[in-house]
């Protein structure tokens, strides 16, 4: 069964009054497989091409891919990097839908709904990225746009060679589910991987380093991706020590653009409104937030864990 | 020029395509992506007396051909719904159906007075949420329920009401026949199959709901049994839906007897599934030299 449309080539997208439409939007667009490597056992890297995609997506946003024509929701996949009209993600094999991403080949065509999502506020300053496991690959693209963005502001001098100012602590189960280490190392300052049996660099979590790097009071700013038990610990080292902190998160999804409220979490609204939960009780300062649309990134702070 | 517009309780659809609600926010979303007004008509997310947070996550699971949902009606309540979000739709030349849910009889009573006079054309009662503790789904399941409901809803209603049935009931043609004698003007159907999924490896439910809705192409099937057995028991129209993902399922629901066609899960697959699915009755009706798209209501031969 093919049920999806091509806007492009249907003829259906966009606005008869043309004004109507922003310039940037999110569309549906067949993209060729270009690259795929796997990077450690079960994660693959999946490189696609199309220009209009990649000029229009940014650190933090995700793809929601179409997975075959026989499972019905889509996949969402963060940005991990961005070459070109190059646009590549990196995922992790848990599922049928997943799986059958990793059986693609070069060559072959993905239909993707992107670029989705509000994605990193890129801080001015000394920054580290912490990337858990499968939330390192979108870290590559925000240290990457810190990195542009600290070239822009003169942050250093045409021609100097010193990487700026971004560290990288990223974390592992082990020595075999490292991936992306080389990348980081030739855009950061500085790459510390912790791993949780001590396998490679250092064993423990990546709150142990972060606490370090932060007592220092050099670092104005820390953007987080990975499992919520790591994202809220960063989160509470970072409010510890003061520092901004915007973490992305993940939540089963629906349609992927705000309609559906399928990926709800629950944040700080401080305009006086209450609403009953589930249960009837009046709950106040909360909300629920859509995890595609209003996140996947968000202030550390206003997130209710 | 095929005529695709259909009159449904006094109004003009443009064409039998309406978003099922719950799928569609307040079409700020998909608003983004094309023009509103090409649309039939919008039912809105099901709206409650006060503003509610909903459930917990994960508020999806997926089936084969299918999902579930256990959203749990989030919405900002229905003042919040006529101060914001109603202007908004009615800059849309479409039809918009306003979806309300209550825990009680009075609460329904209350938003179809706030909504008759903040001017929504339609009113669809929602007795059928399977995802909140009280009210919705209680309703429904039993022709008390729906004729309390129905009942006190028209003592008070300005707008022409419709009533949207559940499929988790033994009997719903004597639930139909409860709504249409209690004066409904029309039924919407169907809501969503109580289903339930468990992660073998964590052997909890995938849901924090334990139980969700069941919607998507697995259901079409019993969708098109439950219209076509309400629609030859009933005179009102009926407003079908349930799994609709191509023209020819939509014209499938029409011959059922569907007089409109609700689209909902199938937005999350492909945005533009609404302007599809329309194209492709056009299709349907120039390769069946077919004129009127209301010529295919209940045409189905069971002869």
């Amino acid at each position: 069964m093919v049920y999806t449309t091509v806007a492009k080539i249907s003829g259906l997208s966009g606005m008869s009054d043309p004004t109507k439409r922003k310039m940037l939007m999110p569309d549906v667009f067949l993209c060729e497989i270009v690259d795929k490597k796997t990077l450690a056992d079960a994660v693959v890297s999946i490189t696609v091409s199309c220009n209009e995609l990649a000029r229009q997506s940014s650190a933090g946003q995700f793809l929601h891919i179409k997975c075959g024509e026989t499972r019905l929701l889509r996949r969402p996949i963060s940005i991990c990097s961005l070459q070109g009209g190059n646009i590549r993600f990196v995922f992790e094999v848990k599922g049928e839908g997943t799986r059958w991403l990793s059986e693609q080949e070069i060559g072959d065509e993905l239909n993707i709904l992107g670029p989705l999502g509000k994605g990193f506020n890129i801080p001015n300053g000394k920054i580290i990225v912490v990337g858990g496991g499968v939330g390192t690959p979108p870290m590559l693209l925000a240290a990457e746009s810190a990195n542009g963005k600290a070239k822009k502001t003169n942050r250093l001098a045409p021609g100097e060679s010193r990487k700026n100012d971004v560290i990288a602590i990223l974390g592992f189960r082990s020595a075999d589910r490292i991936i992306l280490t080389e990348e980081f190392i030739k855009i950061c300052e500085k790459v510390i991987v912790t791993t949780d049996d001590g396998s490679a660099g250092i064993q423990g979590a990546v709150t142990k380093p972060l606490e370090e790097l932060l007592k220092s009071g050099e670092y104005s700013a820390v953007m987080s991706c990975g499992q919520l038990l790591m994202q809220k610990a960063v989160a509470d080292m970072c409010a510890k020590y003061n520092v901004q902190c915007q973490v992305s998160l993940e939540e089963r999804m629906g349609c992927g653009i705000g309609a559906c409220l399928v990926c709800a979490c629950a944040t700080v609204n401080n305009s006086g409104t209450t609403a009953q939960d589930s249960s009837g009780t009046v709950i106040e300062n909360t909300e629920m937030s859509r995890v595609c649309i209003d996140g996947p990134v968000f202030n550390a702070s206003n997130v209710i864990w | 020029m095929k005529e695709l517009s259909i009159n449904f309780l006094g109004y003009n659809f443009k064409n039998p395509i309406v978003m099922a609600s719950g799928t569609f926010g307040f079409g700020r979303e998909y608003g983004e992506f094309y023009e509103l007004s090409k649309l039939g008509g919008i039912c809105v997310k099901g709206l409650t007396a006060k503003p509610r947070l909903g459930n917990k996550p994960p508020r999806i699971a997926e089936t084969p051909m299918g999902m579930l949902n256990s959203v749990g009606l989030q919405n900002p309540g229905v003042d919040a719904f006529i101060t914001d979000e109603l202007p908004f739709l009615r800059e849309h030349d479409t039809v918009v159906i306003a979806n309300i849910s209550g825990n009680t009889v009075e609460e329904y009573v209350e938003m179809t007075e706030k909504l008759s006079d903040a001017g929504v054309d339609i009113l669809e009662i929602n007795v059928s949420c399977p995802n909140v503790k009280a009210g919705g789904m209680a309703f429904g399941t039993s022709t008390e329920g729906v004729t309390a409901v129905t009942e006190a809803v028209m003592k008070k209603a300005t707008s022409p009401v419709m009533v949207k049935l559940s499929p988790n009931v033994t009997d719903i043609i004597s639930i139909a026949k409860s709504a249409e004698a209690s004066g409904a003007d029309a039924i919407s159907l169907i809501n969503t199959l109580l289903g339930m999924r468990i992660d073998t490896t964590t052997r909890k439910p995938v849901l924090n709901n334990i139980v969700g809705g069941l919607s998507g192409p697995a259901v079409f099937p019993v969708a098109i049994r439950m219209v076509w057995q309400v629609a030859t028991a009933v005179k009102i129209p009926v407003l079908g839906m349930g799994g609709i993902m191509t023209g020819n399922d939509a014209v499938e629901m029409m011959l059922a007897g569907a007089s409109l066609v609700g689209v909902g899960t199938a937005c999350f697959d492909d945005p533009y599934a609404p302007l599809r699915i329309t194209k492709e009755i056009e299709e349907y009706m120039e390769r069946n030299t077919i004129n009127k798209i209301s010529d295919l209501i209940g045409k189905v031969n069971t002869e």
